[in-house]
């Protein structure tokens, strides 16, 4: 897994500036910021795919790039765009953690991200899969989004962020997997999202709001 | 072609329903789909299939032993419930706005889920497993809130969100698992490959695999409703419409659970088999404890159900940590015989639904004498689900506990006993309450329609004989457990 020269700063670099927005995405209150450091953060993705394929000599990647492109920075901000249209109300998130406390949970993570997969990376060893904590801590911010929101977009936020997470560390330990997963992996996750979009549609249509709290009835 | 026939059929079933949209036969496409289904895994488990299990698309789908015996279960859970979706149909098109495109959604989404299994269980590369398992859920949201109603919106919104997240943490466990493969030397092209990971799993690298197996744990195990991400499954299970519960509960859950058997044995022989049976031990006796304590106070039989499916999960679980060839045999035998006496629950449940206007144990009192023939075969199937001969949850509890203590799991074993007895009492109770209560009002017998209970008979019928002779399908246990046993 060795390549030359630049690549590996220049995916420092991307892979930085998905950790960033995930904590962009913590820092905003407004759903309008969030969503752009999610469209941010899945342009800085399909950067990274280009940068691998383009120095691995991976034709796959590019495809995988422009995918990514087109899920993670067009079509899902536009569906969590059209998501706030319907229901004004979810332009604010206001989170059951203050800000500052999340903020510092986010850096918790990280840490916890980077101790963890500490084991792994000297196994396999190479500067990509020094990458990957980044990825891992994407994701583990991504958790505590979808723990600590209650408003169904803010849930989603967590979600992208989860899988935006998982996308990083896939691209850094694997260099893009086999096609054929890659490809069936993008189009369900656009499945995913067409679905929730519909099904917030729904809620909001039987109970005039997606705040969950007001969800709060199947329990034991 | 003969794979390719199995994952096909359930497509033109749905293909069928989106041309023929108003013909009254539609749904019966599914039953004969399903049958197909069924007979064809029976089939290809009774050929001999060492050193050439059928496989199709250039190898992307594979079925060898454990495979087929997925088929048939996922099969029969599919003749059970598309047979009573046709009185579902029936009953309900009416009541509900827009009936007939509800009808024609509600079949093709049932048609999609079971084929989506069906792709999960011939996978023959852990990609496509991961690919087709998230489309099961694409596919069953939309059943779950099939009502429409604020309870079973809320229900479907918990479902897509938690699955989410744990198959996003099962991804990342393929991830790893496909890193240490090209690490060990894969090509890109067999990496991902069952057969591979099986023949060079040695050389995977150990570290790696034990963060992998962790994530995979969590994260099929969310779709398997195994804790500690179950929390989707009571919800999910008590809002679907009843045909829809039986192939949830009855088949997507151990679809999941396959997915975990066959890693589980990958990781076993990477890493030893300490580390990943302290896991599985962790999450099944967990499971059984939260299940069990959680059953004493329901009051609706579907969401009594659902926690039941967590505890039998768990069993499973536990008979996977001893991992011996009797133990997974007995956990297959259960997968089937869970697979048959829950479907037979929710369905009887649904006819409660349908006649009652709700599953609650109160409102649903006296069924016995109220409807003798409903009655009888909720009390067969208890009878079966609580583990009592002569059906085969009897003898494959027996048997997976006969292989946790030849593994040194005893201790396990007592503790699993203890929840399997507050486990029982709870629904022998709740059986007793439902069976012989008062009825809120006194009526003459009804009699259940021949469609509506005939089916579920046969199923209850074939559970006790595979537990009285393991016929037919011996032979196709040991062979399937000696795939993913250790």
């Amino acid at each position: 897994m060795t390549h030359a020269g630049v690549a590996g700063p220049l995916l420092a670099s991307t892979s930085g500036v998905i950790l960033l927005c995930a904590a962009l995405a913590l820092w905003h209150r407004a759903t309008a910021g969030i969503v752009r450091a999610l469209a941010l953060q899945g342009a800085a993705l399909a950067a990274s795919a280009v940068i691998l394929g383009v120095s691995l000599h991976k034709g796959a990647l590019l495809v995988t790039a422009s995918l990514i492109l087109v899920v993670k920075a067009m079509v899902i901000p536009f569906m969590l765009r059209r998501m706030v249209r319907l229901d004004p109300s979810s332009s604010e998130t206001d989170p059951v953690v203050n800000v500052p406390a999340s903020l510092v949970v986010s850096v918790l993570l990280t840490f916890v991200a980077f101790v963890a997969s500490r084991p792994m990376v000297y196994a396999i060893g190479g500067a990509l899969v020094a990458l990957a904590p980044y990825g891992f801590a994407t994701v583990l911010i991504g958790f505590f989004v979808l723990v600590s929101r209650r408003k169904a977009i803010a849930q989603m936020v967590g979600i992208v962020l989860i899988d935006n997470g998982t996308g990083l560390v896939a691209l850094l330990l694997t260099t893009g997997m086999p096609l054929l997963t890659e490809l069936g992996s993008t189009l369900d996750v656009l499945l995913m999202v067409v679905v929730f979009r519909v099904l917030a549609a729904r809620i909001y249509g039987e109970t005039g709001t997606l705040d969950l709290d007001s969800l709060e009835e199947l329990r034991d | 072609m003969m794979v390719l026939s199995v994952v096909i059929m359930p497509v033109a079933a749905a293909l069928c329903v989106l041309v023929f949209r108003r013909r009254q036969w539609t749904p019966w496409a599914g039953v004969a789909s399903s049958v197909y289904v069924a007979a064809l895994g029976l089939y290809i488990a009774e050929s001999d299939l060492t050193g050439r299990a059928p496989s199709a698309l250039s190898g992307v789908l594979r079925v060898d032993e454990l495979s087929a015996f997925m088929i048939i279960v996922i099969g029969l859970v599919a003749t059970l419930a598309s047979m009573s979706s046709v009185r579902y149909l029936r009953e309900t098109s009416a009541s509900l706005e827009g009936g007939s495109s509800h009808a024609v959604q509600y079949q093709v989404l049932v048609q999609v889920f079971v084929a989506t299994m069906l792709v999960a269980v011939c996978a023959a590369n852990i990609g496509v497993l991961w690919v087709s398992i998230e489309a099961t859920t694409v596919a069953t949201t939309f059943l779950v809130g099939h009502r429409r109603t604020r309870h079973a919106l809320e229900a479907s919104w918990k479902y897509i969100v938690i699955c989410s997240v744990g198959i996003a943490l099962a991804f990342l466990g393929t991830v790893l698992v496909y890193l240490a493969s090209v690490h060990a030397g894969a090509s890109s092209g067999n990496g991902l490959e069952w057969t591979w990971l099986m023949g060079h799993a040695h050389q995977l690298d150990p570290s790696v695999m034990r963060l992998a197996i962790g994530l995979l744990i969590l994260g099929y195990g969310a779709k398997a409703g195994l804790v500690p991400m179950h929390s989707w499954l009571p919800d999910a299970h008590s809002q679907a419409p009843a045909p829809v519960s039986a192939l949830m509960s009855g088949v997507l859950l151990s679809v999941a659970f396959y997915a975990l058997l066959r890693f589980k044995a990958v990781a076993v022989l990477s890493i030893g088999p300490s580390y990943p049976r302290a896991l599985f031990v962790i999450v099944a006796l967990v499971s059984l404890g939260f299940a069990s304590l959680m059953l004493i106070h329901q009051k609706d039989l579907k969401r009594a159900l659902a926690y039941s499916s967590t505890e039998h999960m768990a069993l499973m679980a536990l008979g996977a940590a001893a991992g011996g060839p009797l133990a997974v045999m007995g956990v297959l035998l259960h997968v089937l015989g869970h697979a048959l006496a829950k479907g037979v629950l929710f369905l009887v449940a649904g006819e409660m639904v349908l006649v009652d206007g709700s599953s609650t144990f109160v409102g649903s009192q006296g069924l016995l004498a109220r409807r003798p023939t409903l009655g009888a075969m909720f009390a067969g199937a208890l009878v079966a689900l609580l583990g009592l001969p002569p059906f085969s949850l009897f003898i494959s509890e027996l048997t997976m506990m006969r292989g946790e203590m030849s593994a040194h799991l005893g201790w396990a074993v007592a503790l699993s006993a203890i929840a399997l007895v507050i486990a029982f009492a709870a629904f022998a109770n709740h059986g007793r309450r439902l069976l012989f209560g008062d009825p809120a009002e006194s009526s003459a017998p009804t009699r259940s329609s021949l469609l509506a209970l005939g089916p579920l008979g046969l199923a209850l019928a074939l559970c006790a004989v595979v537990g009285v002779f393991v016929w037919p399908l011996g032979a196709i246990l040991s062979h399937a457990a000696a795939l993913v046993s250790s």
